[in-house]
Order: C-alpha cells, then sequence, then structure tokens
C-alpha cells in the first residue's frame, strides 16, 4: 500500500516537471509563432498593394484602366459622404433580407427536422435553388417585382436562405441522441425537447452559417441593384463604370469588402456573447 | 394466486440467500406475476417499484424472459450482468422509455407500465448540456415540470452542498471533472424524482481511483437522501460495496438468474471491501454467474 502511494506520487512529479518544463518551452516558442500568424496576412496584403502601386507609377498599366491604390483611397475619401449614403440603402436592403431569411430558415428546418417526408422532398429543391445563378434571375425580379426595394429584399433571401436552412437543419440533426432520450425520460414535451436539445446544440451551425449568410447578403444587395434603383452601392457601381471613373469603381469594390468583413465580425462577437461555453472550452485547453 | 411450489420465480418465494431460479428448473408457468398480484404485494410490504413478467423482443430475438424484480422503499438494489444481457433495454421498460412486449411495471401499487417521466433515469454518460451552467443542468427536471426558472434555480441551488458541489453552479460542464460531472448527473436524477432512480453504469467511466472516491460518496449521499435506487453495473465489488441486494442477470435471453442480500455492514468503508464477508458474497455472485466452479 505504501509503496503504491509513492509511486503514485514520484509519478505525479514526474509529470508536473514535464508540464512545467513543455509550458516555458511552449510559451516562448508559442508566442513568437502566434505573431507571426497575425502579421503574415498584413505583410503580404502591404506586398501586393506595394507591388501594385508600382506598376501603376512605372506606368505599364494607364491610369484610366488600373488605378493606383492610392488614386483609390483618394477617390474614396473624396466620396466618402456619398458612399455613405448609398450604404445605407444597401444594408438595408441586406438587413430585411438577411432577417427574412432567417425567419423562412428556422421555420424551414424546423418542420423538414420534424417531418422527413417533408425533408425527402424539400432538401434537393433546395440545393437546385443553389444552382441557379442570381445574376440571371435578378432581371426577372426587377420585371416581376419592379423597381422598389422588394426585388433586392428578395434576391438576398434568394441567396443567404440556403446556407441558413442548411446550417440549421444539420444544427438540430446533430442533437444528441442519448441526451433526447434523457429528456423523454423526464417527461419532457416534444416542444421542450427542441428547445433544450435541438435549439441550443444548432447554435454553433446556426452561426457558421450566418456568417456565409451576412457576407452573402450584402453581395447579393450589390448584385440586384445593378439592374436598376434610385440609390445604393451597386447603383452607384454602374453609374461609375459607364463613366469609366474606375478609381471611383475600386473605391467601391473596397468598400463592400470592408462592409462585409466588419459584418462578419460583428457576427463573431454576437456569437461570443451567445455562446459564452464554446469560447470557455477553447481557453481551457489552450492552459492545458 | 401463485405459490411457491408452481413458481420459484415468484419474487415472494425468494431467500435472502442466493437463489438459483434458472429458467430450466422451472415449469413454464405463465407470464409469472400477474399485475393485481403483484398490486396486493405492493401494498403489503412497502415495494416502491416493482416489474412483473416482463417480456421483450426485437425481431426474432428474445432480449428479456419473464424477468420479474422489485425495489423496497430506500433500497438500493443492483442489477449485475455481462454486456448484452438485457439491462440497459429492462431499464428503458422500467422508465417506461419502452413497452415490454407482456408485464407490468408498477410504482407505488400504480401501473405506470410505458409512462415515461414518472422515475428518474441516469444514463451511461453523464448528458450534461455543454450549453447550461451546472445550476441550469441540474435544474433542468424542475423546468421540464413546470417550476419557473428562478425557482428551479434556487432549489437545484439548495442541494449542491449535500452533493459536494458547492461553488460550481456558474461553471460549465467542461470546466468540471469526471468525478464531479457524476455528481452533478446524479442531483439532477435526484431532483427529478426523489421516489425511486435508475442508474445506468453511474461509475463505469471514471477511473479507478476516482471510482472508489465515488463509492464513499455515494454512500455518504444516500444516508442523507435514501433514494430509493435500482442500479446497473457489471463490476462485482462495486455491487456488493454499495447494494442491498443484488439481481443476477443471465444473458440471452435475459433473466433474473439469482438474487443475492447483502447485509448492511454500516459504515461500509474500504475496509469491507477487504473483509471476509466481503469475499464471501463474491464468491456466492461468482457461483450464480458460472464464473467459478463449484466444488
Amino acid at each position: 500500500m505504501k509503496r503504491r502511494s509513492q509511486s503514485i506520487t514520484c509519478k505525479e512529479a514526474q509529470t508536473a516537471q514535464a508540464n512545467a518544463a513543455a509550458n516555458t518551452g511552449s510559451t516562448a516558442a508559442e508566442s513568437a509563432a502566434s505573431v507571426m500568424m497575425t502579421v503574415a496576412p498584413v505583410i503580404f496584403l502591404a506586398a501586393i498593394l506595394a507591388v501594385w502601386q508600382g506598376v501603376s507609377a512605372a506606368g505599364w498599366m494607364p491610369g484610366y484602366m488600373l488605378p493606383s491604390p492610392a488614386a483609390v483611397v483618394r477617390a474614396l475619401a473624396e466620396d466618402f459622404p456619398l458612399l455613405l449614403e448609398h450604404s445605407k440603402t444597401t444594408l438595408l436592403e441586406a438587413f430585411f433580407g438577411l432577417a427574412s431569411s432567417i425567419g423562412l430558415a428556422f421555420v424551414t428546418a424546423f418542420f423538414m427536422d420534424r417531418y422527413l417526408f417533408l425533408q425527402k422532398a424539400v432538401y434537393p429543391l433546395l440545393i437546385v435553388s443553389q444552382t441557379i445563378p442570381t445574376v440571371a434571375i435578378a432581371p426577372l425580379l426587377v420585371l416581376w417585382l419592379g423597381y422598389g426595394i422588394a426585388p433586392k429584399v428578395t434576391l438576398v433571401i434568394i441567396t443567404c436562405y440556403f446556407p441558413l436552412t442548411i446550417s440549421l437543419l444539420t444544427g438540430f440533426s446533430s442533437a444528441d441522441r442519448d441526451a433526447i432520450h434523457l429528456m423523454q425520460a423526464m417527461g419532457a414535451s416534444r416542444w421542450q425537447i427542441f428547445y433544450h436539445i435541438k435549439l441550443k446544440s444548432s447554435l454553433k451551425q446556426f452561426f457558421s452559417g450566418l456568417r456565409v449568410a451576412v457576407s452573402y447578403a450584402v453581395v447579393g444587395a450589390v448584385i440586384s441593384e445593378w439592374l436598376g434603383g434610385m440609390s445604393g452601392l451597386g447603383v452607384y457601381m454602374t453609374r461609375v463604370k459607364k463613366s469609366y471613373a474606375f478609381d471611383k469603381m475600386f473605391a467601391v469594390i473596397f468598400l463592400i469588402s470592408a462592409i462585409s468583413l466588419l459584418l462578419m465580425k460583428a457576427v463573431a462577437i454576437v456569437e461570443k456573447r451567445t455562446m459564452p461555453w464554446e469560447f470557455l472550452e477553447q481557453s481551457a485547453e489552450k492552459n492545458k | 394466486m401463485s405459490t411457491c411450489q408452481n413458481n420459484a420465480r415468484d419474487v415472494e418465494c425468494l431467500q435472502p440467500a442466493v437463489n438459483d431460479c434458472n429458467a430450466a428448473n422451472v415449469p413454464s408457468a405463465g407470464t409469472g406475476t400477474n399485475p393485481a398480484d403483484a398490486l396486493h404485494q405492493t401494498r403489503h410490504r412497502g415495494v416502491r417499484l416493482s416489474a412483473a413478467g416482463i417480456y421483450k423482443s426485437f425481431g426474432n430475438t428474445m432480449v428479456l424472459e419473464n424477468v420479474s424484480l422489485q425495489l423496497h422503499e430506500r433500497e438500493i438494489v443492483c442489477l449485475l450482468g455481462v454486456s448484452g444481457a438485457g439491462k440497459t433495454t429492462l431499464f428503458n421498460i422500467l422508465s417506461g422509455l419502452m413497452k415490454p412486449d407482456d408485464g407490468a411495471v408498477l410504482l407505488d401499487g400504480e401501473d405506470i407500465t410505458g409512462q415515461a417521466g414518472q422515475i428518474s433515469y441516469m444514463l451511461q454518460k453523464d448528458l450534461l448540456l455543454p450549453y447550461y451552467t451546472v445550476v441550469d443542468n441540474v435544474a433542468l427536471p424542475l423546468l421540464i415540470r413546470g417550476v419557473a426558472k428562478p425557482t428551479a434555480r434556487k432549489r437545484a441551488s439548495e442541494q449542491f452542498a449535500a452533493f459536494g458541489l458547492e461553488g460550481t453552479q456558474e461553471n460549465y460542464p467542461s470546466q468540471l471533472s469526471g468525478g464531479m460531472r457524476q455528481r452533478a448527473a446524479l442531483l439532477r436524477t435526484y431532483l427529478f424524482s426523489d421516489r425511486v432512480a435508475l442508474l445506468d453504469e453511474p461509475f463505469s467511466a471514471l477511473d479507478t481511483i476516482t471510482k472508489g472516491e465515488m463509492h464513499r460518496w455515494y454512500l455518504n449521499v444516500m444516508e442523507r437522501i435514501h433514494l430509493s435506487t435500482i442500479f446497473i453495473t457489471h463490476d462485482i465489488d462495486e455491487a456488493i460495496l454499495l447494494s442491498d441486494r443484488v439481481y443476477i442477470l443471465a444473458s440471452k435471453p435475459g433473466r433474473i438468474a439469482a438474487e443475492v442480500s447483502i447485509d448492511r455492514v454500516h459504515p461500509r468503508s474500504s475496509e469491507f471491501l477487504l473483509s471476509k464477508e466481503f469475499l464471501h458474497y463474491k464468491r456466492r455472485i461468482l457461483e450464480a454467474m458460472g464464473l467459478r466452479e463449484q466444488r
């Protein structure tokens, strides 16, 4: 008995030592590696911009065909108040489209999860809907719904609905069977099982779907505006294209990217707030 | 009315010692106790839960054959058997998740066959939901029963100290050790029903040292809460240490092969594990399971 306890403490001491050694060794190397990881994309982007600026400055590409990054930034700064006005319209369309898609996706995924025959019937159609090029149906939507906000919101819904529905459906069906059994043994109702198990365990998938959907929503709104309307980044884009103001054109492209990135970041923040347990697990693993 | 002569499987006839209830020795006397008889006995002997003549087949395979058992007030009963003996199926039937082909389950004399939500059931995995804090996990059965959230959390929280879980209320399950998670799972089981609990291999996933710790903790908690319990295990030592009575389940098809009563030694400690009595019980159980040659 005594010998056994000794061997245990000895073993513990060994592992503790090993852990300590691993920690001190890894922290320095780890932090250096993590700095590299954050700096690397910035350096790469800066290099691309430098080459671009160099090409423009050397005059290999005429300025009216490929404006220099500096010219693009200048255009962005000059038109900023105007771009902000147009962004408002686009964001509004994207927001309404996204909100409706989330609602629709929830309803569809709920019923598809509840009734298997519905899932079998609707799933292929959902996939097919994804193969339709949005640029091709945009003119039809304008024809059917006019030049107002309706066709734009509809196009956003068409692009966002699919990734959201699929992520929710996957989330619902990934729920632990045994957890559902346990709830049944506790006498839980169907609705209680849906709320406590299915809905909660689908959150992770839902957010990964939402991250994709927000960027789709902005791009979808812009594409829908190409075909007509009074304001919006897409409308502005067609105008500057027609006047061959490519520096302004690039400025809009940059702005759209920036907006998409900001929205994706916002989703990540909301995700972190909604699901504290996920991020806790990650930090716990790091501490090991 | 069944008598001892023609139905050795009637629980009434079982002696506290080992009874060989091998089905081959018994003339096939129908479904054992009928529900009405069982009802009568239940009232008579302070039986909380009883199963009478449970049969269950999946396709052509008979999984449970004429299984009858009883759980008395404040008793800890163990179902011991090799894997695949239909233990989990039996639990699914007792808890009402599954309907038996024949037979009845009675809780306090009331027929609850096929009715879920009457008996608390702790599955093999702890199944704490990763997205709820420990207190919310534990309070879940109260929420399901319709208790308002603040009340449920408060009532759950009050029990934390008694279960050795103090201070973990606002943690997430992933932050707890395996032993602590199991404690939380047992507390949740208890909050669901303080009448009868079914525990499916509650300690099997733990390492030996934690397991010993959990056994001590479990006996300690049971001294206080007096929960009538049936638990499944395939660990003979665990069965002898923790239970008042052991049912040995033979497999293919699953049936009660024998029943061994363990006289309560108080307090049960690790010393009991090394005592003569312990070895004596172990020998009897091994014999009953056919794992030891009889001299």
